[in-house]
């Protein structure tokens, strides 16, 4: 009940404590969320965000402690239970069906499946309502497959305002938007507040937690190690509450560019699919430089990655590495090319989940001597490879022949680094090297490819993260449908310049003034 | 009821639920006894003693069981490959013909050659036999389970119109078999007097080299490699279209020699029956011995216990035969479900 000042707790958390074998996820975490408030839940990968909320949403169960919401306790392990007590959950992965419709999507559940379709029209109204209400614009009658990530999260914020929710759990919102669908979200966020809804802001990004949290709770190692008013607090407490240490950004020298180790000149590639191709691109890598690759996601990253990663070849244009052109480019011909490839998904292409550390640390290099002799595999020089990576690498693991699916993204990131970097790579591809990691992890990968710069390394940055890219890259490409921009040296244009760029002008047909 | 991942089983779940699948096996064969009128625990004598009981029922089982190491080894490669190969059945009856068109005359020589060159022509043939399927599915995408699955009824159409027409032994009273092979092409036996080939030990070797490739060798990584991520084994260099290419040489050449194992040691002509199905149960004996070469031994010797005791037992006790397929299928599904426990935990809510 609404006491003093005070607004009624809608969700309270009592000691809840989970551990999973050796780990403790989840160590006696204790708070309240008020009507009307945004928490922010901060903390590193693997802190035990996720898990204290899939706990709250009863996709676990914990070991100890209690959820109470709006006055009564919750069954644990029942995701019914917390979707009746008005907590709805907007996932890091989206869980909508691509087949079916907005509409279809979002009722989906709440009918009694023998009358699916009969209350359409009254659904309908009240989707336009909320959707008017929140600020949410979303086409009802579109499939779920053929919308934006931007707009998918909003069918998923309007599947849970559907349902009632007076609680809104989002796990990462912002891990797949652009700064603009941001925005949109926060200010979607904001009329929800005001209506009296509650929302866990779940994030590792610190200006977001400022920008939308009233109070900020941070986990780390599974404890609850601060919690302060948003208003009194900065990024650099938060940083140092999250990671126990102080962080600093990357420095970045000035860079003495070399010789060019990679030429595109005018490769165009065939369009896979949706995915756009590249248009007559032409690029130059050069020694102790890195080169950043901004654009908005979906214009041509893909396929250029994927070129320089021996995926696929050109279909017209020239590609030479280190002078000589590039023939029967395979994988394999750019791994002998000396090219290091970080690729954007570590989970799926990057690694395979269920070989041990020692097995994907040699995923690159299981044939050459020493790893392969004859035909035959030496397991100890593969271990032996492999702690000096997990060492020299700073990879926290049980052990080499752990399952690597076991190992936070961080630490996944970190062993692929190792991989690319012992092999001292002329040409290292990094594409999205920090997405989805914590600070520190994030800190240690630009480090580390800083390092590779001036040990002489050509470095290709691609990222959709724009201050990463201005932090890091000493001359800067944009890119946009499949076409790219000249080189901007580093500082020469402003966020706002480079923009204009991304968002496609500026280009001229079939090449460019480079 | 959910399931969440257990991220480290520990070695009472990965060995104590098997057993705990076996258990449970043995009380639904007890339950069926029952219902057919018998002593269960009768019922379970009579299948233990009619397949280990003896020296006589020892050797039938051994016998038994080696046609299923090698359908069942051929099964194993391929699908920690990820190569669903359910042809066997069909690269067995490959192997047997090749066996027999080269063994009952056309090659006069010595034991010592013409035994080799029949094993080789097997495992040629089983190979080729899966070739094609493999092929389709690296070029086109076609799928491995269609083929070769389709594949085993072509292959005994064709073994039975040969069987019927040119094949046909003059000598055979008119029945559907080949003629002899020549002595010469013969396993001999591996004790003198006792019915047990030599094709039993080839068997134990083949399990053996298929363990040792699989953990020790280059080839073993990339099979595992391609079987557990395509997509990243592609990446990181690894020739995805080789690998499977050579993973369904291997495994077509295993099947192959479970042909050449049971003319050459066992029948002495090719028959319609020669396999009562051993392409398919080897499928059940890899999966029951989780796609481990050295567990496929002990698995084939329990499935070939299992038959060999059924049927020992229906001939003492009013139990149909018929409930050793029941127990196959029930280990199996027990057993499927002990592994998927060992990776899950079950939590109630």
């Amino acid at each position: 009940m609404p006491s003093g000042g005070e607004a009624r707790a809608v969700l309270r958390l009592r000691n809840i404590t989970k551990r999973f074998g050796p780990l403790t996820a989840n160590d006696a975490i204790t708070f309240d969320l008020r009507e009307g408030e945004v928490i922010a839940l901060l903390g590193e990968n693997g802190a035990g965000k996720t898990t204290l909320m899939n706990i709250l949403f009863g996709h676990y169960m914990a070991d100890a402690g209690e959820i109470e919401a709006f006055g009564h306790i919750l069954p644990p392990g029942n995701p019914r239970a917390a979707l009746e007590a008005g907590v709805g959950m907007v996932h890091q992965h989206f869980t909508l069906a691509d087949n079916l419709s907005v509409l279809e999507n979002i009722i989906l559940g709440t009918e009694p499946l023998w009358r699916l379709g009969s209350g359409r029209a009254a659904a309908r109204a009240r989707i336009e309502q909320l959707s008017r209400d929140f600020g949410l614009a979303v086409h009802s009658d579109a499939k779920a497959g053929t919308l934006s990530v931007g707009e998918r999260q909003r069918v998923e914020i309007l599947k849970a305002l559907y349902r009632d929710a007076r609680v809104l759990i989002l796990d990462e919102p912002t891990a797949v938007l652009t700064p603009q669908e941001t925005d949109d979200l926060f200010a979607t966020l904001r009329k929800a507040v005001a209506r009296g809804l509650s929302i866990i802001f779940i994030s590792h990004k610190m200006h977001e937690v400022l920008a939308i949290s009233s109070r900020v709770l941070v986990l780390r190692h599974g404890r609850l190690v601060g919690e302060v008013a948003t208003a009194e607090t900065d990024r650099h407490q938060l940083a140092h509450m999250m990671v126990g240490s102080e962080i600093r950004a990357p420095e970045v020298g000035g860079a003495a560019p070399g010789r060019v180790l990679l030429r595109l000149r005018d490769v165009s590639t065939v369009p896979v699919g949706n995915a756009v191709g590249l248009r007559s691109l032409s690029l130059d890598l050069r020694a102790g430089q890195i080169t950043g690759l901004a654009g908005v996601s979906g214009n041509g990253q893909t396929a250029l990655a994927d070129l320089i990663a021996g995926e696929i070849v050109p279909a017209a244009g020239a590609m030479e590495i280190g002078g000589r052109e590039a023939k029967g480019w395979t994988p394999k011909a750019a791994l002998e090319a000396g090219i290091g490839r970080i690729p954007e998904d570590r989970h799926r292409t990057g690694t395979v989940a269920d070989f041990s550390l020692a097995e994907n640390a040699v995923l690159e290099a299981y044939e050459k001597a020493p790893f392969s002799r004859r035909g035959w595999f030496d397991w100890q020089a593969v271990d032996r490879h492999t702690r000096s990576i997990i060492e020299r690498y700073d990879v926290r693991c049980p052990g080499p022949d752990a399952r690597i699916r076991l190992l936070s993204g961080g630490n996944m990131q970190k062993l692929i680094l190792g991989r690319v970097l012992e092999a001292e790579p002329a040409i290292i591809l990094a594409v999205q090297p920090v997405r989805g990691l914590d600070i520190g992890a994030v800190t240690y990968v630009q480090n580390r490819l800083i390092e590779a710069r001036e040990a002489g390394a050509a470095v290709l940055l691609i990222s959709e993260d724009l201050d990463e890219i201005l932090t890091l890259a000493d001359v800067i490409h944009v890119i946009s449908e499949g076409r790219l921009s000249p080189a901007f040296a580093r500082g020469s244009k402003s966020p706002a310049e480079l923009g204009v760029w991304m968002a496609g002008q500026g280009f001229e047909e079939g090449g460019h003034a480079a | 009821m959910r399931l969440e991942p257990v991220a480290d089983a520990g070695w009472a779940r990965t060995l104590g639920l098997p057993a705990v699948a076996l258990g449970g096996t043995v009380l639904i064969a007890m339950a069926l006894s029952l219902v057919a009128g018998s002593n269960p625990f009768a019922v379970l004598g009579l299948i233990v003693k009619g397949a280990v009981g003896s020296k006589f029922a020892l050797l039938e089982t051994l016998n038994r069981a080696t046609p299923l190491i090698f359908t069942g080894l051929a099964v194993a490669v391929a699908f920690r490959a990820k190569l669903w190969n359910i042809g066997a059945e069909a690269q067995l009856y490959m192997g047997a013909l090749l066996v027999v068109v080269l063994g009952t005359g056309l090659l006069p020589l010595p034991s010592a050659l013409l035994i080799p060159i029949l094993m080789g022509t097997a495992i040629v043939g089983g190979a080729m036999l899966l070739l094609g399927p493999a092929w389709l599915k690296t070029r086109l995408g076609v799928d491995e389970v269609v083929t070769t699955l389709l594949l085993n009824f072509v292959m005994i159409l064709f073994v039975s119109l040969l069987l019927e027409g040119p094949m046909k032994d003059p000598m055979g009273m008119g029945w559907p078999k080949s003629e002899r092979l020549l002595a010469e092409a013969r396993l001999p036996r591996i004790v003198d007097g006792l019915r047990l080939h030599w094709g039993f030990g080839l068997a134990l070797i083949c399990a053996l080299l298929v363990w040792v490739m699989q953990t020790r060798t280059t080839l073993g990584y990339e099979i595992r490699a391609v079987g557990l991520n395509r997509r990243a084994a592609s990446f990181a260099g690894i020739p995805v279209t080789g690998v499977v290419i050579k993973t369904a040489l291997i495994s077509g050449g295993l099947a192959g020699l479970a042909g050449f194992s049971e003319v050459a040691g066992l029948k002495g002509s090719l028959t319609l029956d020669l396999s009562p199905g051993f392409g398919y149960t080897g499928i059940i004996v890899a999966m029951l011995a989780l796609l481990n070469p050295l567990g496929v031994v002990v698995s084939a010797l329990f499935v070939a216990g299992i038959f060999v005791g059924a049927d020992s037992m229906s001939r003492a006790a009013a139990v149909p035969t018929y409930i050793a397929d029941i127990l196959l299928a029930s280990a199996l599904l027990l057993m499927v479900l002990a592994i998927m426990l060992t990776r899950f935990r079950v939590v109630r809510g």
